[in-house]
């Protein structure tokens, strides 16, 4: 994990040499950051749903009816 | 001068048992009952003043159809100030009334746990009996709906015809932050059926306006039972809403719908032209489309998105909350609070959706449905899909899929488990609370405005509470303190 971060952060290091405008360059790094963190997080939250989701999911989708609501 | 914005808002939670053929009545019955059962003391609900067929545009509509009061089902008062019932095939949570969004979020989330506690209570009660399992959710993807209702203080100067025209635009608009999300469609009204919706109510809605709540089903509900002094206030009983998990969601639906009824008492609605030609249409063509790009027709032909539209409310509102506070909504940093948290919602909806992951269902329900899809490369139409759109609301924690998505919390779990019990202190509903909490064996019934005592020898007591902001804790903890018997209480009131 450490290393994937350092991949990507050391590019993104020279970019912001080159570019006058610091903050925006320093902003899309952020971002990119943060899409691998997302990306990481809903890998395991994928895995999760793997063990919790119904097991049948057909018959309890078809089972799920709820009449006589307002 | 706008009237304090009290909140209250009833969630018919979906609820199964075994297979098909349970029966939904005797299943809620058996759930409520059996929280009811581990009270100290089951207080039934006072039906003496229910008036749900009173319709606020005056005399009965010809062929309108006014909700039934079924008197024969479960039902408690609960010491929160809360009601826990059976509705038609429902389990129901009616909040106890609250003086902020933010207050109500607590209270919402508090139903939710109160629902929890009673799926343990029913499992220990019986069990061998199928476990018993209740959803927060607003369809059956089967063309059933069933209901979260708002309810609002208004003042009754407001003629109920401006109370349509000027929130109408709201209601159609705000689900592009409020929506629950679902896959597909349910009913027949889309040319094209759409692969995702916004909302999960707006397509079983027909009418602008009207009194029904199970068909025809109308923006906004005509219902005229203040359940306070008729001479001062209206409720507003809104039923388009959807059931929210995410807490931002709730707070954002009720606290900016809030701010927009005082505006319209304090006569601060923009004046931009943003009626819709057709409402009903428009709600459902907002839910049909996830890109937020589908523009909607108004009254003076301009097409607008929904985005445009909440724009124009957003930026009315920030300036009516700098100039007169928003104290409407009990407490100016909470106003201030709702402004702030609307810009950035509808800031980051305009420019990039997805951030709003922990904050909006319909977006963090999308985004788990879509990378779902992608890894196990399924159909669209996918059962696994829809077990997961309707596993997002299942309220046990070791199943459900929203408490898995890192939604943002607005209210802590020790303040929740508080507040099943304990009720708020800023309305009548501290005064209820307390005294079902303080006379258990006096309170023989309760309704939202008034008390009933059995002191003995003496006919049946009640203890009238017309005002809603009246009954406070600042207003009652003092007598309650005092007095030592329930004779004492009704006894110090009437003097």
């Amino acid at each position: 994990m450490a290393e994937r971060e350092q991949k990507h952060r050391t590019p993104e290091r020279s970019d912001s040499q080159e570019t006058a405008n610091d903050e925006s360059t320093q902003g899309v790094g952020d971002q990119g950051e943060r899409n691998d963190k997302l990306k990481a997080d809903l890998d395991d939250l994928l895995d999760e749903i793997d063990e919790v989701l119904e097991e049948n999911a057909e018959e309890f989708v078809r089972n799920y009816v709820q009449k006589g609501g307002q | 001068m706008a009237v304090a914005k009290l909140i209250g808002i009833e969630t018919e939670y979906g609820i199964i048992s075994g297979g098909p053929e349970s029966d939904p009545i005797t299943t809620s019955t058996l759930l409520v009952n059996a929280y009811a059962s581990g009270l100290a003391h089951h207080i039934g609900w006072d039906f003496e003043d229910e008036s749900p067929g009173r319709d606020a545009r005056g005399a009965p509509r010809p062929g309108s159809l006014a909700p039934m009061v079924e008197t024969h089902l479960a039902n408690a008062v609960l010491t929160n100030g809360a009601r826990f019932y059976v509705d038609h095939a429902h389990p129901e949570y009616s909040s106890p009334e609250c003086a902020t969004p933010l207050e109500a979020v607590l209270y919402d989330r508090a139903g939710e746990e109160v629902l929890r506690l009673a799926m343990a209570a029913a499992k220990e009660r019986y069990p061998a009996a199928p476990e018993i399992v209740v959803y927060k959710n607003n369809s059956d993807t089967k063309g059933n709906s069933y209901g979260t209702h708002e309810n609002y203080l208004l003042s009754r100067d407001v003629a109920f015809v401006d109370v349509v025209a000027g929130i109408v635009p709201h209601l159609v608009t705000r689900q592009i932050f409020c929506g629950a999300g679902k896959i597909g469609a349910e009913t027949p009204v889309f040319d094209e059926v759409p692969d995702y919706q916004i909302s999960q109510r707006s397509e079983f809605f027909e009418e602008i306006v009207g009194l029904e709540t199970t068909l025809k089903r109308p923006i906004v509900n005509t219902r005229d039972e203040p359940h306070s002094d008729a001479q001062r206030y209206r409720r507003l009983h809104l039923i388009l809403g959807d059931a929210n998990m995410a807490d931002v969601s709730t707070y954002l639906k009720l606290g900016t719908t809030a701010l927009l009824l005082a505006m319209l008492e304090d006569g601060a609605l923009p004046s931009d032209d943003i009626s819709l030609r057709d409402p009903v249409k428009a709600v459902r063509s907002i839910s049909a489309d996830p890109t937020l790009r589908c523009c909607v027709e108004t009254e003076g032909g301009r097409q607008l998105r929904a985005l445009d539209i909440q724009l124009v409310l957003c930026d009315a509102t920030a300036k009516y909350v700098e100039s007169e506070g928003g104290t409407a909504l009990g407490d100016t940093s909470i106003a201030a609070d709702v402004v702030r948290r609307w810009q950035e919602t509808l800031e980051a909806l305009e420019h990039n959706p997805d951030s709003l992951i922990s904050q909006v269902d319909w977006i963090a329900k999308k985004r788990i449905l879509d990378a779902f899809q992608d890894r196990h490369s399924l159909d669209p139409g996918d059962s696994k899909l829809r077990a997961m759109d309707l596993q997002y609301h299942d309220l046990r924690p070791e199943r459900s899929l929203s408490e898995r998505v890192g939604l943002e919390r607005l209210v802590s779990k020790e303040a929740i488990v508080e507040a099943t019990t304990k009720p708020p202190r800023t309305t009548r509903a501290w005064f209820r609370g307390s005294c079902l909490a303080r006379f258990p064996q006096e309170v023989v019934s309760a309704n939202w405005d008034s008390l009933v005592f059995d002191l003995g020898s003496d006919p049946l007591r009640r203890v009238p509470m017309m005002d809603p902001l009246r009954g406070t804790a600042e207003h009652t903890e003092q007598l309650l303190r005092e007095v030592r018997s329930a004779q004492e209480l009704v006894a110090r009131l009437e003097t």
